[in-house]
């Protein structure tokens, strides 16, 4: 730790192009990264994060996004001096970078191998044979099970954690000095996060390679920084050693930050057992046929859910977990029938859903409501708000004008102004938008209201407010709520009871602080170990509490 | 609440440029598209004015045969081998450009969304079936079926009209399937099913209002080939002879293309000026109506 | 083994569409006023009743409609396209004499329309909003908005009238009795215009959308991990932007090959070509409706069978389509 910094960065400013809704994208931004160490730059979207990475590379949307201010030295050479060629044998080369979603970042037309060949033909002078011997080698150092077979993979061939595998022996491939990691492990599931995280410091244990760490994300700071800086808006508001902002932050809005993790305490055990069941669903079965004969190309059939039974009880909240392909976003679809199930049957109020006519299934809607994950998509955007959440009372038979004016109530229960009844969706943030998707659903006065990832989409802070205005409404209107979710830490803030799916069945089910404490089933345990940050308790912080 | 204060609360916009007001600013920006919406004004003006500027019959003699433009004042343009004003003949053309693009688009995007809709919302069986048909038409050179229909039907300026609509519907139907398939994925019709929203109101004011614009924008193209396919029915004769038609001007001043270039040029030149003005809007509209950040 | 299951496959599935056609396109033409002999008598100069109704016998128009079509899929399957009465030959014949000059013409019109206005459209895109894309640009829409016929009209008022360097149609000099790689310079001499009337108009297409195609790939995220590894321009455009944007280029190739054999209708009318455009002009004309059928037939396998062709480029191009 005694060597010079790789990367220093001094007094950084980013100018946005002009007419946009601030001038600078980033401003006085000071960094360094050291020899063998881990720095995380954290921010929430729009902080300007990601703009920092690329101003490094120097791979700014130029002319309209550019440096305006400041210096960033690359092992103390001034990286605005060098001219692109010389920039170009940089990249890949000294510096390398890591992105966030695998799939896109790699060339969908070239094999796996022609990809790494690609960095050591722009690089060395190997010839080819030495060239496949290297690629082969860091397929191997990164853990992928058959390097040879993977080399003449294409991408949409190998799955989402060996992609992002074959980006880290990419960017490690000729050893650079410096990897920028730009949200590395956002689209993985968390077992997969957790053996990405765990490569990542593997290879920068063996290399001594420094490395910018780009998340939103301070579960896995905690797993991972030696160094914090925070970002707000583009300005840098608190940097130092891991431990100290992880348990000591001084600054209102790393507090506020912090605080708005999910602590992974699960809510005391609630005794539901005298609540009448709202919805009982058994045997419920789907599998994704084989589709077309002899004409046509067939495809696999998936089964998605088998043999699926569950209870959730009035005031009651039940959590659906599981990582992609565990058949969780298929339950909420089939549970409201937005997708038809092959066998079981949804009880709500006395009556199958499931086995529900045109008529009846019309009117059983009103009792089994949705709350989406993306609140961008679930909201038509060619409809005002009022009309959006008095749709459905009024397709039930509400007078027009009633379910405006009860729309408008609707509002200030989900803490919106008045005013946004007129509006677009369009003109309002994310958790704006979920909260107009919440109001949507409590307009229709359901029985059960299936909320699916309805977080996911969010930054952190606007999450915990989302979260916790669904708990307040659940508590003051006695909601009963099925909640899927991929994120153990928002199952535990919420969740009375939990459901763990893998591969389409249900692997462990209990009250959460019971299967939190003590799972029994393996894939259960494995799930909560790879919580990010687990071992981290985030500090009681009173004032932003 | 006492959430940290990192949303902040709805806040209403005091001063909101109108819909419209933003939408026009859009359209400035790109100078092209202006030029277009010049272009199609002129075009309008002529077919508005072809009985003021040049009263009676376009199609009757009115002078020397073969008189050059800018030579006699009562025929600006000069005059065809039958003695024909070519300037009464663009004005009256125009009338029936227009009315080709504008009525044979409207049949077209129809029977588009229609098919487009219905076969991209429910998939399965309907879809085969509607898409063995699309195919179909599409598979057949569509200018030759058109040939075929007018030689069967009778060259009047309605047949014309209802067989250019019929032979280019394909395209937008193509087009608003994929837009209905891609959008009835979207949680925002999950979410209007939910609610007990019915197929037909999900298909028509759930999905067609977002799905409207690519197919809009693509009625430019649309109105472009039609006025492009009448012409040239036309310029081989088998328009429909009771009316003054660019394309027919073209084909006669063939015959005369070696002395006289002027009798083939101008109409060819109103033709080109036409569809390019529809063109141009079409890029406009699309500057309005899926603004993307342009770099 | 995997692409002759495809082939087999594709064909099967192109059967129902084909047969979907003739039987709508037989169906349509007996809702012409006036069939075949109505235009045989009409071109004798009138006949007495019972003649007409004997020659009504002979071509079996006297059965019913539904009769006719079965007779008509019958012989089909026999490759027997009936008779055509204007060229007295059958119809199979008359095809078979002008398809080559059809092919010959899609063919240089649309690999020089193809090649050039792909590298335009790139080219333009790399230099985007600069006023070398804007002269590109200009051109491409003035073509695009370019009827043919007035485009080639043009072209023979330069290249002929004006110049005189290029004959004003047919598809050789009659008189010359060319014979060897002199009777193929002379055709290709011939075909310069028409190739070209045709050319610059889909040209005109396929650089618009490569432009289009290419500026949004450059957006995407693996151009910028290929940039991150320090490659340069150059590379970026060659391996990895322009094979992606490609993609939709041979996708509206496909789409338009049925508007393009249409197209040939005019230029070949304009430049006497006796191919199969100028063939359904006249037989439009003169209501030879066997052979008109004969065309939409033959013209229907060739767009199946050069969509397929498309579909299997794509394939190559597209690692992640797998034929099936």
């Amino acid at each position: 730790m005694t060597d010079a910094p790789i990367l220093e960065i001094q007094d950084l400013r980013i100018s946005l192009p002009a007419g946009g809704d601030r001038p600078y994208a980033l401003e006085h931004l000071d960094l360094t990264v050291n020899p063998g160490e881990i720095v995380c730059l954290v921010g929430e979207s729009g902080s300007g994060k990601s703009l920092a990475a690329n101003a490094v590379m120097r791979l700014l949307p130029e002319p309209h996004v550019h440096v305006s201010a400041g210096r960033i030295l690359l092992d103390g050479e001034d990286i605005g001096a060098k001219s692109e060629s010389e920039m170009r044998a940089i990249r890949g080369d000294r510096v390398a970078m890591i992105f966030q979603e695998p799939m896109t970042a790699l060339n969908p037309q070239k094999t796996v191998g022609w990809q790494i060949d690609e960095v050591l033909r722009l690089h060395t002078d190997l010839d080819r044979k030495a060239r496949r011997a290297r690629a082969l080698e860091i397929l191997g150092d990164v853990h992928i099970p058959d390097p040879a077979s993977a080399y003449n993979a294409y991408p949409h061939q190998i799955s989402g954690g060996q992609r992002q595998r074959v980006m880290i022996a990419m960017a490690l491939v000729l050893n650079p000095r410096l990897i920028i990691a730009d949200e590395p492990t956002t689209a993985l599931d968390v077992t997969t996060q957790k053996q990405i995280l765990h490569l990542i410091k593997e290879m920068q244990r063996q290399h001594g390679t420094g490395i910018l760490f780009i998340t939103h994300d301070f579960g896995v700071v905690a797993e991972i920084a030696d160094r914090i800086a925070v970002l707000r808006l583009g300005e840098l508001v608190e940097s130092g050693p891991a431990e100290q902002i992880l348990n000591h932050p001084s600054h209102p809005y790393t507090r506020a930050l912090i605080a708005a993790v999910p602590a992974l305490t699960p809510p005391a055990h609630k005794d539901l057992s005298a609540a009448p069941v709202v919805l009982r669903a058994q045997g419920l079965a789907k599998t994704f046929a084989a589709r077309g004969g002899l004409l046509s190309g067939r495809r696999q059939a998936v089964t998605a859910v088998r043999d699926l039974s569950f209870e959730l009880r009035q005031g009651e909240t039940l959590g659906v977990v599981g990582e992609s392909g565990s058949g969780k976003t298929t339950v909420s679809r089939i549970v409201t029938r937005l997708l038809d199930a092959d066998r079981g049957e949804v009880v709500i109020g006395g009556h199958d859903l499931i086995h529900a006519d045109r008529r009846q299934l019309r009117a059983m809607r009103r009792d089994i409501q949705m709350i989406f994950q993306d609140p961008m998509a679930s909201l038509n955007p060619r409809k005002r708000v009022v009309d959006l959440i008095a749709q459905g009372p009024i397709v039930h038979g509400v007078p027009k004008a009633e379910a405006h004016a009860r729309a408008r109530e609707l509002l200030s229960l989900v803490e919106l102004s008045p005013a946004a009844a007129e509006r677009y969706p369009h003109e309002f943030s994310g958790g704006q938008r979920q909260r107009i998707g919440i109001a949507r659903a409590i307009a229709m006065q359901p029985k059960v209201i299936v909320a699916d990832e309805p977080v996911s989409a969010l930054d952190v802070s606007v999450q915990a407010q989302v979260l916790r205005l669904l708990a307040d409404l659940r508590d003051r209107l006695d909601l009963s709520l099925l909640f899927v979710t991929h994120d153990l830490r928002v199952a535990a803030q919420l969740c009375d009871r939990i459901i763990v799916m893998q591969k389409g069945e249900i692997v462990e089910t209990g009250p959460t602080a019971q299967v939190f404490a003590d799972p029994q089933h393996p894939y259960t345990q494995a799930l909560l170990t790879s919580i990010p940050g687990r071992d981290w308790q985030p500090p009681k912080l009173t004032d932003a509490a | 609440m006492n959430a940290p204060d990192i949303e902040p609360a709805f806040e209403p916009q005091l001063s909101r440029p109108s819909r419209a007001a933003v939408m026009w600013r859009r359209f400035r920006r790109n100078r092209a598209a202006v030029l277009g919406l010049v272009l199609f004004a002129a075009v309008v003006l002529a077919a508005l004015l072809a009985d003021i500027i040049a009263p009676g019959d376009p199609l009757r003699r009115v002078g020397v045969p073969l008189t050059a433009p800018f030579v006699d004042a009562a025929t600006p343009l000069g005059t065809d081998q039958l003695g024909r004003d070519i300037l009464a003949g663009i004005l009256h053309g125009a009338r029936i450009s227009l009315l080709i693009g504008v009525v044979a688009t409207l049949i077209s995007i129809c029977i588009g969304i229609l098919i487009g809709a219905v076969s991209g919302y429910f998939g399965g069986w309907v879809d085969d079936l509607l898409m063995r048909v699309t195919e179909a038409f599409q598979t057949i050179p569509s200018f030759v079926l058109l040939l075929a229909l007018v030689a069967i039907f009778g060259s009047t300026i309605g047949n014309i009209v209802i067989a250019i609509g019929i032979v280019s519907w394909t395209a937008p139907a193509r087009m608003v399937r994929a837009e209905f398939m891609s959008l009835r994925r979207r949680e925002f019709v999950d979410a209007a099913r939910n609610l007990g929203v019915g197929n037909v109101s999900i298909i028509f004011r759930e999905i067609l209002p977002n799905a409207l614009p690519p197919v809009i924008v693509f009625a430019s193209v649309v109105m472009a080939t039609s006025i492009l396919m009448e012409s040239a029915l036309a310029f081989l004769a088998l328009g429909d002879p009771n009316f003054a038609s660019w394309g027919n001007m073209i084909g006669q001043g063939r015959a005369v293309l070696r002395t006289d270039w002027y009798c083939t040029v101008i109409p060819g030149v109103a033709i080109l000026l036409t569809v390019l003005s529809f063109s141009l809007l079409g890029e406009g509209l699309n500057d309005i109506l899926n603004p993307r950040q342009k770099k | 083994m995997s692409l002759l299951l495809y082939l087999l496959r594709r064909i099967l599935q192109a059967l129902p569409v084909i047969l979907l056609i003739i039987i709508g396109s037989f169906l349509l033409i007996k809702l012409a006023p006036g069939d075949t002999v109505d235009a045989l008598v009409g071109d004798m100069g009138g006949a007495d009743p019972a003649f007409v109704a004997r020659l009504r016998q002979e071509y079996g128009l006297d059965q019913p409609v539904l009769v006719q079509l079965w007779r008509y899929l019958v012989k089909l399957a026999q490759f027997d396209l009936g008779w055509s009465y204007v060229y007295e030959q059958p119809v199979t014949k008359v095809l078979a004499s002008r398809l080559w000059v059809t092919l010959l013409l899609m063919l240089g019109a649309l690999s020089s329309a193809f090649v050039v206005g792909v590298a335009l459209g790139a080219f333009a895109a790399r230099r985007a909003y600069s006023a070398t894309d804007n002269v590109i640009s200009t051109l491409g829409l003035i073509f695009y908005a370019m009827p043919s016929f007035f485009l080639a009209l043009l072209l023979v008022l330069l290249f002929s009238v004006k110049l005189n360097w290029l004959p004003v149609g047919g598809i050789r000099d009659i008189g010359a009795f060319h014979t060897g790689w002199k009777l193929w310079l002379d055709i290709a001499t011939h075909l310069v215009m028409p190739v070209l009337a045709l050319a610059l108009i889909y040209l005109a297409f396929y650089m618009r959308l490569m432009r289009t195609s290419v500026l949004e790939v450059m957006e995407l995220d693996f151009v910028r991990t290929a940039r991150a590894k320090g490659a340069g321009d150059a590379r970026l455009m060659f391996h990895h932007i322009m094979r992606n944007a490609l993609l939709p280029v041979i996708t509206l190739l496909g789409l338009q090959i049925s508007t393009v054999l249409g197209g040939s209708v005019v230029i070949e009318t304009i430049f006497s070509l006796p191919g199969l455009g100028q063939l359904a002009y006249t037989s439009v004309v003169k209501r030879d409706l066997n052979t008109l059928m004969g065309i939409i037939f033959l013209c229907s396998i060739i767009v199946v069978l050069v969509n397929i062709l498309t579909d299997l480029v794509y394939a190559w191009l597209d690692p992640r389509i797998e034929l099936k």
